[in-house]
């Protein structure tokens, strides 16, 4: 329990040292998650399109990933 | 097809990759945390406020790192006109602007213990500001035109304009700083670093060295598949269809 | 030469028809200028101080105004291709739109410089530093500023964008200016920073062209 309260106090600093960390790890989380929406945004898309256009249309690299 | 053949061995290739980075980035940024956190003394000097360093240090790197990375694609793009490399530069950016402004405002959170100010004119921290600069101006003109191809080409240009300039102002800022030197910078980092300390640097570093390289693939193929989805639409309309929403079934589709 | 000569001469010709836009810039640079008193207050003293930095900072956003024009009305209407298929060398023709834009938008706020100084109480130490520091600065900004009027073209937002790409980089500029007239009212060495200003400037003109020309191609191509 003193341990915790020790670990959070941070010496005094607490106030500038868990800031630091939380704040580069939700910038981090962030980027990662948009980046990955987006991409499975632009994969939906190409999905959609995909399905909407038949056969010969259809560039013969793309059907791996649809 | 020519044109896909790279980008279609890449996208084989970072889907098996993926995982791989993915995982090993989140475990050496969990060690490197741990250590930080828990693993590793406090500094004689500076108390438990030198924690702040194992996320500022390796954020400053990677701000370098992913300027200097992008500043070579652009070189590769603008020289063999290879199409993964303009789009490498440009999914780098905003990593890059990313871990630049977390360098600066993590080192604003140590300056402010350490110097008594949010914000010391020291040569470092106004070097990375400007360098949040350029970033800044690369990504505003990649989006700033209606061709994509177009933006594309300008920033590969800009980026390589802006990487030569990065001495020339690294050094006017030094010689800057010199002239006004301010009385109360407390200099940080003593003769040698602990070997304690230095595991979770390291760890960090690597790690998020890692992690852009898991951004990187993620955005890349954003960029690969979001090129595609252009060309279909274009070749929607050359064969007569119309310009179709995503869902809806085109006419004549098949010309 | 000739061809070069005739280009530069077109461009001051048209300057000079559109004389307004050249008086409108240096209006500019005094106007920003004169704010600053009434920002930091009349006391003679900190005026003095802040003097070189303040002439400086407005030459910086003077220069730039006026630079989204460079390439933009020959981009328009098309003379700028019917430049690309001339005879002289794309980069030349660089060089030859940034010596008319620095006749003039550059050599006039080198004349209006040394009237804001006394308006701002400069030391009379500095009033030659100023003048031979703008000499060799404001040349620098206007090739600098090419490559990002080249870079923009056709883009969205045009002006705003150019002042993104460009004032990032002509911060050594004004820290060797500013170092320069600084120095000769503390009674420093201003020789170096005035070298290093203009090394700066022929370092521009070597590349600053070349990396302009690169620009204009993929605008145009």
């Amino acid at each position: 329990m003193e341990n915790l309260s020790q670990l959070l106090e941070m010496g005094g600093y607490a106030r500038f040292v868990w800031p630091s960390f939380g704040l580069t790890l939700a910038v981090l989380v962030g980027l990662l998650v948009v980046s990955r929406r987006a991409l499975k945004g632009a994969e939906a898309e190409l999905a959609a399109l995909q399905s909407a256009i038949p056969g010969r249309l259809q560039p013969a690299d793309t059907a791996d990933e649809a | 097809m020519h044109r896909f053949a790279n980008p279609t061995r890449f996208m084989r290739l970072s889907a098996a990759l993926l995982p791989w980075t993915a995982g090993a980035a989140l475990a050496l940024i969990a060690a490197g945390l741990y250590l930080g956190l828990f693993g590793s003394p406090a500094d004689y000097q500076q108390g438990e406020s030198v924690r702040i360093m194992y996320v500022h240090v390796p954020s400053a790197w990677m701000a370098m790192f992913c300027y200097t990375f992008m500043a070579g694609a652009s070189a590769v793009g603008l020289i063999w006109k290879h199409p993964l490399a303009d789009l490498a530069a440009k999914a780098t950016a905003p990593v890059g602007a990313c871990f630049t402004l977390l360098a600066l405002i993590t080192g604003s959170l140590w300056g402010k213990p350490m110097w008594g100010t949010w914000w010391e004119w020291d040569a470092r921290m106004t070097s990375v500001l400007v360098l949040f600069f350029l970033y800044l101006g690369y990504i505003a003109l990649i989006n700033a035109f209606d061709d994509p191809t177009r933006g594309l080409k300008a920033a590969a240009i800009l980026a390589l304009v802006g990487f030569a300039n990065v001495p020339i102002i690294k050094f006017s800022v030094d010689w800057w700083n010199t002239l006004h030197q301010p009385a109360s910078v407390f200099k940080a980092g003593g003769p040698s670093i602990d070997p304690s300390m230095l595991a979770p640097l390291l760890l960090m570093g690597v790690g998020f060295t890692v992690y852009f390289l898991w951004v990187l693939m993620l955005r890349l193929r954003t960029e690969i598949v979001a090129a595609k989805v252009r060309a279909l639409r274009l070749r929607q309309v050359r064969s007569g269809a119309p310009a179709t929403p995503s869902g809806a079934t085109p006419l004549g589709a098949k010309g | 030469m000739d061809r070069f000569l005739s280009l530069v001469g077109r461009d001051l010709h048209l300057a000079q028809r559109h004389g307004f836009d050249s008086l409108l810039v240096v209006v500019f640079f005094i106007i920003a200028v004169v704010l600053f008193p009434f920002g930091v207050g009349p006391e003679p003293n900190i005026l003095a101080r802040i003097a070189a930095g303040v002439i400086w900072v407005a030459a910086l956003l003077a220069s730039m105004l006026s630079l989204e024009r460079l390439f933009q009305t020959d981009y328009e209407d098309g003379s700028l291709e019917l430049l690309l298929l001339a005879p002289l060398p794309l980069e030349l023709v660089v060089l030859a739109k940034v010596a008319a834009h620095w006749l003039t938008t550059g050599l006039p706020l080198i004349v209006a410089a040394p009237l804001l100084a006394v308006l701002l109480n400069m030391n009379g130490a500095g009033f030659a530093v100023l003048v031979a520091a703008l000499a060799l600065g404001t040349p620098t900004l206007s090739l600098v500023g090419a490559v990002g009027a080249g870079l923009v073209l056709g883009s969205r937002r045009g002006g705003v964008l150019l002042s993104l790409l460009v004032l990032p980089l002509f911060i050594p500029v004004l820290v060797f200016g500013v170092g320069a007239v600084d120095g000769a009212i503390g009674g420093f060495a201003f020789r170096s920073p005035l070298l290093i200003l203009g090394g700066m400037l022929l370092a521009a003109l070597a590349l600053c062209p070349w990396a302009s020309g690169a620009a204009l191609r993929q605008a145009l191509g």
